[in-house]
């Protein structure tokens, strides 16, 4: 007989006003008894409309009974048969808008905790088993990967449990991309999550080569001519900051959410002991209003500011971040100045931020996204005193391989061209995550990333033949 | 892990480092740059590539004891790993279809100036150099530099090793002098390029600085680097270090490079190699 409770088995949290003080996970995960718990509110229902909401089609209902039973170890094995990196999904996923926003159980209440009992599932995995990845046999083919984020270890994954040889080249010191200079560590833990998760892979017998920027050090064409790939997976996201281009954004102190949170997160920043250093301030602002816009703000409030304003045009209800990420920033005392756009960044004599002028707005007509415009109000300007200012508005694929590929071809915002099998202009290149959409999310990039896994097998199997 | 294969100290501040980077050395061109970490605490520092040896696979960096960082660095030795070292990044300089260029060089700047001189004596350019110094104690790379030019001058602000003066004094009275150059490259000391740039100005010689902007990534994916060049924002590692001395906004840049000044020199203090205080 299913558990009929309507609600979700809430998880553990810190408290917000501990929380924001340290940089330990703010979800803690459910207990054992809680994962049964919520595992026996699944249906298993005939249709399994849940699965087709996962862009990476993880067997929901089918890891979920095992879960029930109590056998954690088998559930373990079906949630990784078809996704490589269940311990960061089950974090960061918008699962509202995928599995659980098709789950039965939502119709009526709320739906089932796919997200959080995936992730009890990689924990409990991780923390019981010690058991190595099984190596599978080489199939002989040699696939390289460009960028080590959520897309390329996604392909990496599968490709690599085909068979194939896979090097990802990796840019930074650290492999996982916006995992591990994005997303900050109370959201998704580095050495406990990432880090482990990607050993997984190199169990799996990916070979991972950091500090090489693809495009400088080496090209496309040297893959395949020199160094014998069979095809290239271009997984480099979308990592290039936009400005506002309005005065003022040369001050000390101004900062793109990407400086900041990479100071931070792949830095370590806010830790004793390590050298990079970042400012310390009482007041800030944070312009944006995305998921990362929320990761800085929550961000510079463990960094200690007592005042952190999100300054967005818009209003509530168009936010683009996540409906939880907003309640947890606004539980950890961040204050929302919507309606609000930022005119100029004002500065005192040294050249350092004081404060962010702004105008209020006001909504007008729907425009082409289907958003209301925000339209300034003649004569509202005001100033927010701040002493440092973070630009969150979004960014650009990074030129870097296009431009040193001949036959790659982007479209006019600098993304790649590539069909639905994931092929670019270019043969035996593929390319899928933020460098084809734009910045999206990371489960969509490790869904391009599988797809595109799919057509090199059959890419490079069909050229043998 | 990148092994550091040789090492010489060029003056009692200033060390030469080869390090092997196969990869780095083989693409690597005059004007690019490297980013190195000491170990898993430490942060990127960027370093101007001074020379590469390709059949060797070595890469060639001169630095200045400044920070905690390179104090840390100069303390390796040869045999020594360090965790990281990243390029080759930035643009390389375009030193195509010059004819006569005087290539400038200001303290720690000359190592980066050097490789720039190589480049274009080696494209058969009639090639000026004047290297300046704060004294004699520190003059560095005086044979190396003799290999690759025309003319070789170098200048001590208080006059105890070649000629007194600044660099801008020299090159004023190499131009005064009829001295027609079609290009000037100018490495140093934020004021010292803003000055040549000042000098070269009213003749219209094309002046090409390399900027030194805090960095984190090194691969345009922060902006930390930002420069106004012409009134435009412009990040540092991938559209330049190399910018036109003319457009650049040289107290913009000064001010943005003393951010982090207090943290900088309580840092400095202490070498988590040795654990103690250097």
């Amino acid at each position: 007989m299913p558990n009929m409770a309507p609600k979700k088995v809430p998880m553990p949290e810190q408290e917000p006003d501990v929380r924001n003080h340290n940089f330990e996970e703010v979800a803690q995960g459910y207990t054992e008894k809680m994962a049964v718990e919520e595992a026996t509110r699944c249906l298993n229902c005939k249709n399994k409309p849940c699965v087709s909401g996962c862009p990476v089609n993880v067997r929901i209902p089918e890891f979920i009974a095992k879960v029930a039973e109590g056998n954690f170890a088998e559930a373990y094995k079906i949630v990784t048969s078809t996704n490589a990196l269940p311990a960061i999904c089950g974090r960061v996923c918008p699962q509202e808008n995928q599995c659980e926003g098709k789950c039965v159980r939502g119709i009526k209440g709320e739906p089932v905790a796919i997200g959080r009992l995936e992730r009890f599932v990689a924990d409990w995995y991780m923390a019981n088993c010690t058991e190595k990845a099984k190596r599978p046999q080489s199939n002989g083919h040699k696939v390289a990967i460009i960028g080590a984020g959520p897309a390329g270890l996604s392909c990496a994954g599968s490709l690599a449990q085909k068979g194939f040889e896979v090097t990802i080249f990796e840019a930074f010191h650290t492999a996982g991309g916006v995992l591990v200079y994005g997303i900050p560590e109370f959201r998704l833990p580095k050495e406990k999550v990432v880090a482990k998760e990607i050993e997984k892979l190199k169990e799996l017998g990916v070979n991972i080569m950091t500090d090489m920027v693809m495009g400088k050090v080496l090209s496309i064409d040297e893959l395949f001519d020199e160094m014998g790939f069979e095809a290239v997976f271009v997984g480099t996201g979308a990592g290039l900051p936009n400005f506002m281009k309005i005065p003022g954004e040369d001050l000390l102190g101004v900062y793109s959410a990407n400086e900041y949170l990479t100071r931070i997160n792949l830095m370590k920043a806010y830790q004793e002991g390590y050298d990079t250093p970042i400012s310390h301030c009482d007041d800030i602002a944070v312009v944006g209003g995305g998921n990362v816009a929320m990761d800085a703000a929550r961000c510079a409030k463990r960094m200690g500011a007592k005042n952190v304003y999100i300054v967005y045009r818009r209003s509530m209800d168009e936010l683009p971040a996540r409906a939880e990420e907003v309640h947890h920033a606004m539980e950890e005392g961040i204050e929302f100045r919507l309606l609000t756009n930022p005119v100029q960044i004002l500065g005192d004599e040294n050249g350092v931020v004081r404060a962010i002028e702004c105008v209020k707005m006001e909504l007008g007509e729907p425009d082409a996204s289907g958003r209301r415009r925000p339209v300034p109000v003649e004569g509202s300007n005001f100033e927010i005193p701040v002493e440092s200012v973070i630009m969150s508005i979004g960014t650009s694929p990074n030129p870097l391989i296009r431009s040193t590929t001949p036959g790659l071809e982007a479209n006019r915002h600098g993304c790649l061209v590539a069909d639905d099998h994931a092929a670019t202009t270019r043969e035996g290149v593929f390319a899928g995550g933020d460098a084809v959409t734009g910045a999206a999310t990371v489960i969509l990039a490790m869904g391009a990333g599988k797809t595109a896994a799919e057509s090199i097998e059959q890419y490079i199997l069909s050229k043998q033949n | 892990m990148f092994q550091i294969v040789k090492k010489e100290q060029l003056n009692s501040a200033v060390t030469r480092m080869e390090v092997e980077a196969p990869f780095i050395a083989k693409k690597a061109k005059a004007g690019q740059f490297i980013i190195f970490r000491i170990d898993s605490h430490g942060e990127r520092v960027p370093l101007t590539i001074a020379d590469t040896d390709a059949q060797r696979g070595t890469v060639t960096i001169i630095f200045q004891a400044v920070g905690r960082s390179t104090k840390m660095l100069a303390q390796m030795n040869e045999g020594d790993f360090l965790a990281d070292f990243v390029g080759p990044l930035g643009k390389a300089t375009e030193l195509e279809g010059y004819k006569r260029a005087c290539v400038i060089g200001g303290g720690v700047g000359n190592a980066i100036a050097y490789p720039s001189a190589k480049a274009l004596y080696n494209m058969d350019c009639e090639v000026d150099v004047i290297a300046g110094f704060r004294s004699k104690d520190i003059v560095i790379l005086e044979d190396d530099f003799k290999k690759v030019c025309n003319h070789l001058y170098i200048t001590t602000d208080d006059g105890t090793y070649g000629e007194k003066g600044f660099v801008t004094n020299k090159l004023q009275e190499l131009i005064d002098a009829g001295n027609q150059y079609d290009l000037v490259i100018a490495i140093g000391p934020i004021p010292m390029m803003k000055f040549v740039s000042k000098v070269t100005e009213p003749y219209g010689i094309k002046t090409l600085v390399s900027l030194n902007p805090i960095m984190i990534d090194g691969t345009g994916m922060c902006g930390g680097c930002r420069v106004s060049v012409g009134g435009e924002i412009k990040f540092a590692c991938v559209d330049g270090p190399d910018f036109d001395g003319h457009l650049v906004d040289y107290d913009e840049l000064m001010k943005r490079n003393t951010f982090y000044k207090e943290q900088e020199r309580h840092d400095a203090e202490h070498c988590r190699l040795l654990n103690q205080t250097v």
